[in-house]
C-alpha cells in the first residue's frame, strides 16, 4: 500500500512535467490547428539551458529557471515569426514536414554542441533527497516539481477564466471566425500563446532534466507522449491535458515498476485503449484536428 | 447496353483522358533507363537496388498520402513487418524468395488491415500519433524479443534460396537487381492501372472533399480501409525485397528515422505522381551517399534543413518541377504539345 | 401510402437542447416541397438527420418504405437520396466530367466487375462518361466541363453541386439554399434548371428567399424552433396567421 503510494506520487511528478510541456502544444493546437511536433524541442532547449547556465556559468538552479522560462519563450517568438507562420494555413502534411525538419535540425545542433550523451544534472542539496510524510518516503524534488506544477495550473486555470487576454484564447479556440469578426487578432493571440507555451515547455524541459533524461533525441523520444496527451485531453482544453498527463505518467510509472520487462509498452497499449474507450477525448469535447 | 457502341459526345474528352492514361514515352524511357543500368553499371547495382526499394516504397507510401491523403508517421511498421516475415520465414527452411514475398506482403498486409481500424477512426492529429506509436511499438516488440528478432543486433544468417529454384543470388548482386526491378515494375503496373482506373478517381475525390465524396455515394471508410491495407503489402514487399537482396535484417527498418526519411523521399520526388517515390529515393540516397561521406556526423542536420527549405520553397517536388519544365517548354512552341 | 421519404416523430439533441422535435414530414412522389423557418429553426439539422451525418436521437426515418434511419450517409445515397449543399462543396481540382462521371460510376458499382472498378482505364467507361455529359450539357456546363472545378464561375459551380447530386439518380433530391450567394445575373439560370429538373424526383427544398419558394413548391412546412408550426399549400401557409406572426411578420413589422 506505502509503495503505491509511493508509485502514485512518482507518477504524479512525471505527469506533471509532462503537463507542463504540452500545455502550450495543446493551446496552440486549439488555437491554430497547427500540428507543431517540434514542441519537444523547447522542452530540450530549456534543458540544454538549464545544464549551460548552472555547469558552466555557475547560475543557481531558482535563478536560473526564470531565465530559461524567458529565453525560450523569446526563441520561439523569432522561430514563429521565421518558419512557422507562412504555415498556418498550410496542410497538415506540410505542418508535420516542416516540423520534422526542425526536429532534425535541433537534434543535430544539440549533438554539436553538447555531444550525444546524457546530460548530468546537479540538483541542490536542499532538494535532494527524501521526506517522511505520514510514513512515505516522498523524494523533495518530485515534491519541489508538483509545487511548481500545481501553482503553474492555478495560474493557466485563472488567467484563462479571469483576464481578458485568457477570455481572448477561450474565444479564439472555441470560434477563430467569431473571434476575429469581435476585433479579436488571433495570429497575435497565437503569437503570445505560443510564446507562454514554449517558455512553459522549456520550464518543463529544464526541470525534467533529472526525471526524464536530456539527450538530443529528447524532442523524438517524448513526442509520442505530447500528441497522446493533447489527443486524449483535446486540444485546447488545460483540464484535458492536466488529467491526460497526470494519468499517462501514473500509468507509465506503475507499469514500468510492476512489469518491467513489457513496462515499455504500457504507453502503446494506453494509447490503443484510450482512442478507442474515448473517441471524442478525455472531456468528450475535442476539436477535430 | 447499347449506349456503350455510341461515340463519346465530349468533344475531345476520350482523347484527352487516352493520353493522360496512356504510357508516356518518358515513362518507357524511364523502365528502359533501369533496364540499362544492369548493363552499363555493374559495380553498383546493389545500391541500385537499394533506391528501387525505397522507390517501391515510397510509392505505397505515396499511395495512402499522395492519393488518398492519409498523412502517417509510422509507415515503416509495414515495411519491418515484411522484412522480418521474409527473414524468419527463411529461417524455417523455406527459402523460396518469390513465395517469400507473398507471405511477407500477406502479413504487413493483414496488420495494416487490422491497424487501419485505429488510424481511419480519428483525423490528423490522431492519426499522427497512432501511426508513430505503431511503428514505436514494433521496434520496441522486435527490440524486446532478442530470441526470435536478434534484438538491436539484427537479424543474421538468412540463407536465400533459388528464384523460383532457378535464379541464385549473386556476390554482385546482379539477379538481386533484376529481381527487384521486375517485382518492382509489376508492382508498379498494378498500382498504375489502380490510379487510372474508377477507383483511383474515387480515392482522389475523397482526398480532394471527403463531405462530397460521401455524398456521391461513395464508401469512405472500407475505400481508405482498402488502399491502407494494399500500402501495408506493397510496404511489407519493400521491406522482404531488402531482407532478401542484404539477407540481412536491421532493426532500423522499424526506426522512426525510416518513416522520416520516406516522407522526404515522396517530398522531393513529389506527391500523387506515381513516379516521385523511385525519382526522390534516388535523388535522397545519392545526397544521402554523398553527404555522409563528406560529414556523416551531420547528415541529420542537412536532412532537417532540406526538409524545412523543401516544404517552404519547393512543394511540388522534382516531378512537380519537370512538369512545369514542360509546361513552359509547351508555351515556347505553342501547337507542340502532345 | 406513396409517400417517397417520410419521417416520424424524429427527434435530436444536443445536451439538453431540444433541435428538432417530433418532426413528422412526407413527401409524396414528384412532391415539390419547401422547407422554411427563421435562422436556428433546425433545417440544417434536419437535413443533417435525413442524410446521415446526425443521428437521431429517436424517431425514424424512411426511403420508398424502406427504414434508413440507422444506414451510414452513403448507403442512403445509394437508395437515392442525393443533396446539395448550402455553401459549395465540390471537388476543386477534378474537372466536371471527371467528378461526374466518378458519381456515375459510384453508382454503377453493382454492374460493374471489380476488374472494371479496379483495373480498366477510365476511357473504357464510355456509357458513364456519355452520361456525365449529357447531365452536364442540361445543366448548361458542357463548355466547362473540362476545366477544373476551382476555376468556374461561382454560378456554374452552384449547378455543378446540382449535377453532382443528379447524377446518383435520385429519387428525393434535398436542395439546400440552392439560390444562396447567386447574383443577379446568374439566378435565372439556376431558376430555369430547377424548374426543368424531373418530375418523378421528389425535392425537398430549403431556402431562405420566399420569392423562390412560393414559385417553386406545391407544399410548404414551417418549422419554429425545431418543431413543425404548419404545413399545407402555398396558398394556406400565406394565409396562417402564425406564420405570418413568427416569420413572414418579421417583414412587414
Amino acid at each position: 500500500m506505502l509503495n503505491f503510494l509511493g508509485l502514485l506520487f512518482d507518477g504524479l511528478a512525471y505527469g506533471t512535467l509532462l503537463f507542463l510541456i504540452s500545455v502550450g502544444l495543446s493551446v496552440t493546437l486549439g488555437l491554430m490547428g497547427f500540428v507543431n511536433l517540434a514542441h519537444g524541442v523547447f522542452a530540450m532547449l530549456g534543458g540544454y539551458l538549464l545544464v549551460t547556465l548552472m555547469g558552466r556559468l555557475g547560475f543557481g538552479f531558482l535563478t536560473a529557471l526564470p531565465l530559461i522560462f524567458v529565453a525560450v519563450a523569446l526563441i520561439s517568438l523569432v522561430l514563429e515569426r521565421s518558419l512557422y507562420r507562412p504555415f498556418y494555413k498550410k496542410t497538415h502534411l506540410e505542418q508535420v514536414l516542416l516540423t520534422v525538419g526542425i526536429i532534425f535540425v535541433a537534434t543535430a545542433g544539440a549533438t554539436y554542441f553538447w555531444g550525444p550523451g546524457q546530460q548530468p544534472i546537479e540538483i541542490p542539496v536542499w532538494m535532494k533527497g527524501q521526506l517522511n510524510l505520514a510514513g512515505v518516503d516522498l523524494s523533495r524534488y518530485r515534491l519541489f516539481l508538483m509545487a511548481v506544477g500545481t501553482a503553474i495550473t492555478l495560474l493557466l486555470v485563472f488567467g484563462l477564466e479571469r483576464t481578458r487576454f485568457g477570455a481572448r484564447v477561450r474565444a479564439s479556440v472555441e470560434r477563430q471566425r467569431t473571434a476575429e469578426s469581435m476585433g479579436i487578432h488571433v495570429e497575435r493571440v497565437f503569437q503570445i500563446t505560443f510564446a507562454l507555451g514554449s517558455g512553459l515547455a522549456g520550464l518543463g524541459g529544464a526541470l525534467g532534466v533529472d526525471v526524464l533524461g536530456l539527450d538530443p533525441y529528447f524532442p523524438l523520444k517524448y513526442l509520442v507522449y505530447f500528441l497522446l496527451i493533447v489527443v486524449v485531453g483535446g486540444p485546447g482544453s488545460v483540464i484535458g491535458t492536466l488529467s491526460a498527463a497526470l494519468l499517462l505518467g501514473v500509468a507509465d510509472t506503475a507499469g514500468k515498476y510492476y512489469i518491467p520487462s513489457t513496462g515499455a509498452f504500457v504507453i502503446y497499449v494506453a494509447m490503443i485503449v484510450l482512442l478507442l474507450l474515448f473517441p471524442q477525448g478525455l472531456l468528450g469535447r475535442r476539436k477535430e484536428i | 447496353m447499347n449506349i456503350r457502341t455510341e461515340s463519346v459526345r465530349a468533344p475531345g474528352y476520350l482523347a484527352t483522358l487516352a493520353a493522360r492514361e496512356r504510357w508516356g514515352r518518358s515513362e518507357i524511357a524511364f523502365w528502359l533507363v533501369l533496364v540499362a543500368v544492369y548493363f552499363l553499371l555493374p559495380n553498383n547495382l546493389m545500391f541500385a537496388s537499394q533506391i528501387l526499394i525505397t522507390g517501391l516504397f515510397a510509392l505505397s507510401l505515396d499511395l495512402i498520402l499522395g492519393y488518398a491523403g492519409i498523412v502517417t508517421l509510422g509507415h515503416a511498421a509495414f515495411f519491418g513487418l515484411g522484412a522480418y516475415t521474409a527473414g524468419l520465414l527463411t529461417k524455417t527452411g523455406y527459402t523460396e524468395p518469390a513465395s517469400g514475398l507473398m507471405v511477407a506482403g500477406l502479413v504487413a498486409g493483414a496488420f495494416g488491415y487490422l491497424s487501419s481500424y485505429l488510424v481511419l477512426r480519428g483525423r490528423d492529429l490522431s492519426r499522427l500519433m497512432i501511426t508513430l506509436g505503431i511503428g514505436l511499438l514494433l521496434y520496441e516488440v522486435a527490440n524486446r524479443a532478442t530470441d526470435i528478432t536478434g534484438g538491436v543486433d539484427g537479424l543474421q544468417g538468412i540463407a536465400v534460396g533459388k528464384v523460383f529454384g532457378l535464379f541464385a543470388f549473386d556476390l554482385y548482386g546482379k539477379t538481386a537487381y533484376l529481381y527487384v526491378l521486375v517485382v518492382s515494375f509489376l508492382l508498379f503496373v498494378m498500382v498504375r492501372s489502380l490510379m487510372t482506373a474508377p477507383y483511383g478517381l474515387s480515392l482522389r475525390s475523397i482526398r480532394e472533399n471527403q463531405q462530397r465524396a460521401v455524398a456521391i455515394g461513395i464508401p469512405i471508410r472500407a475505400r481508405l480501409t482498402n488502399i491502407y491495407t494494399l500500402s501495408a503489402v506493397i510496404a511489407g514487399i519493400a521491406g522482404a525485397l531488402l531482407t532478401q537482396t542484404t539477407q540481412f535484417v536491421a532493426i532500423d527498418v522499424f526506426a522512426f528515422q525510416r518513416s522520416a526519411d520516406l516522407l522526404i523521399v515522396l517530398l522531393i520526388g513529389g506527391t500523387a505522381t506515381l513516379y516521385g517515390g523511385f525519382v526522390g529515393a534516388a535523388v535522397f540516397l545519392l545526397a544521402q551517399d554523398w553527404l555522409s561521406s563528406i560529414n556523416a556526423e551531420y547528415w541529420l542536420f542537412w536532412l532537417g534543413l532540406l526538409l524545412i527549405i523543401t516544404t517552404r520553397y519547393l512543394r511540388t517536388g522534382v516531378m512537380g518541377g519537370l512538369k512545369s519544365l514542360q509546361r513552359l517548354a509547351a508555351r515556347a512552341k505553342p501547337g507542340e504539345e502532345s | 401510402m406513396s409517400a417517397v421519404l417520410r419521417t416520424q416523430d424524429l427527434c435530436k439533441s444536443f445536451g439538453g437542447l431540444k433541435v428538432t422535435q417530433n418532426v413528422n414530414l412526407s413527401l409524396e412522389v414528384g412532391a415539390r416541397h419547401a422547407l422554411i423557418g427563421p435562422n436556428g429553426a433546425g433545417k440544417t439539422t434536419l437535413i443533417n438527420q435525413l442524410t446521415g451525418v446526425l443521428r437521431p436521437s429517436s424517431g425514424s426515418i424512411w426511403l420508398d418504405g424502406e427504414d434508413i434511419s440507422k444506414m451510414p450517409p452513403y448507403e442512403r445515397v445509394r437508395r437515392g437520396l442525393a443533396r446539395t449543399f448550402q455553401i459549395n462543396s465540390l471537388f476543386p481540382n477534378l474537372s466536371p466530367l471527371e467528378a461526374v462521371t466518378g458519381a456515375i460510376c459510384e453508382r454503377q458499382r453493382d454492374h460493374l466487375s471489380v476488374f472494371e472498378r479496379r483495373f480498366f482505364r477510365l476511357t473504357h467507361r464510355r456509357a458513364e462518361i456519355d452520361e456525365a455529359y449529357e447531365l452536364l450539357e442540361r445543366l448548361n456546363l458542357a463548355k466547362d466541363c473540362m476545366r477544373e472545378t476551382r476555376e468556374l464561375a461561382y454560378g456554374k459551380q452552384r449547378l455543378l453541386e446540382m449535377a453532382l447530386a443528379l447524377a446518383v439518380k435520385p429519387k428525393v433530391l434535398l436542395l439546400d439554399e440552392p439560390a444562396a450567394g447567386v447574383p443577379e445575373g446568374e439566378s435565372d439560370e439556376l431558376l430555369a434548371v430547377l424548374a426543368e429538373l424531373p418530375k418523378d424526383i421528389s425535392i425537398l427544398l430549403i431556402e431562405h428567399d420566399m420569392s423562390l419558394v412560393f414559385r417553386f413548391a406545391d407544399r410548404i412546412t414551417v418549422l419554429v424552433s425545431g418543431t413543425q408550426l404548419v404545413s399545407g399549400t402555398p396558398a394556406e401557409i400565406a394565409e396562417d396567421p402564425r406564420v405570418q406572426e413568427v416569420y413572414l411578420g418579421k417583414h412587414h413589422g
